[in-house]
């Protein structure tokens, strides 16, 4: 019978909380990684996820609304740098109540495992996520030894 | 007793509820709001959701906004570094009297998330001239 009573109060209220603690985690950087050192605080635009598996890394950046011709990838080894620029048209015309969107240049350098092959990229935009995939080199790959 | 150890069993199964709701705590999508003379609009960035994943619904004078982010990954992938660590975008607004929400339009394009929510005829903004004597 209560809980329809506070129920209503997980929307804004907690939804705020939940937001200034996130902002507190990306301020102090309470992450289960030890930080790089070309790592940027986080929430640094955009957000980066990084999968591995034994054949390839993905790399996966968050940038809605995106145009693919404003961006520049490049490749050195195992550091993958990606810049571009997210901009948000504004209208002139109208009041704003809330600006939450990133607008402008950015630029992130991201470390991958040191058995990439820089001569293997490809990078597709789909769903507003760049995703990158990077083959790595087969010296490195795991393999089965048979004991005999 | 019987009665007893019904409600030990209802306590912990409310205690589970909360567990795996904090630990699917979902993002919150980033959005701008503004208004102009005849309707509000929203946009939100939700990256890496499709329009089949997508839930936009205005209920109770609540509009609430949803979805799930679907990555191209291959089998057996381990994270090497998550800067999102979840896959849920969730957000809700709390909408007033003079928005019709039963004409509330919404468009997905490139993971951007525009709802447009016109005003009342009524409501719309008047120019007031003001005569200087």
């Amino acid at each position: 019978m209560f809980e329809s009573l506070f129920s209503g109060f997980d929307t804004d209220i907690f939804d705020e909380f939940k937001r200034l603690e996130s902002e507190m985690l990306q301020l102090f950087g309470n992450s289960p990684w030890p930080a790089g050192i070309r790592a940027t605080q986080r929430g640094a635009f955009p957000p980066v996820n990084v999968g591995t598996t034994p054949e390839r890394v993905d790399v996966y950046l968050f940038a809605a609304g995106l145009d693919p011709k404003s961006l520049d990838l490049s490749i050195q080894q195992n550091l993958l740098a990606v810049s571009g620029s997210h901009k948000v048209k504004v209208d002139e015309k109208a009041d704003y109540y809330r600006r939450e969107r990133f607008d402008g240049d950015f630029r992130r350098v991201i470390t991958l495992p040191s058995d990439v092959d820089p001569d293997r990229v490809e990078a597709r935009y789909r769903d507003g996520v760049l995703q990158v995939t990077i083959q790595r080199r087969e010296s490195t790959r795991p393999r089965q030894i048979t004991v005999n | 007793m019987a009665a007893n150890q019904e409600v030990t069993a209802r306590k912990s199964t409310a205690v589970d509820e909360r567990k795996t709701r904090a630990q699917e705590a979902p993002m919150l999508p980033a959005v701008d709001i503004f208004e102009d003379a005849y309707q509000i609009t929203v946009q939100a960035e939700m990256p890496g959701v499709s329009k089949d994943r997508l839930n936009v619904q205005a209920h109770h004078n609540e509009l609430l906004i949803e979805g799930d982010v679907q990555l191209d990954m291959p089998a057996g992938m381990t994270a090497f570094y998550a800067d999102l660590q979840t896959t849920k975008y969730r957000r809700r607004f709390v909408l007033s009297g003079e928005l019709e929400t039963d004409r509330i339009a919404a468009s997905l394009k490139d993971g951007v998330l525009t709802v447009r929510i016109p005003k009342r005829a009524e409501f719309r903004t008047r120019r007031i001239k003001v005569d200087a004597q």
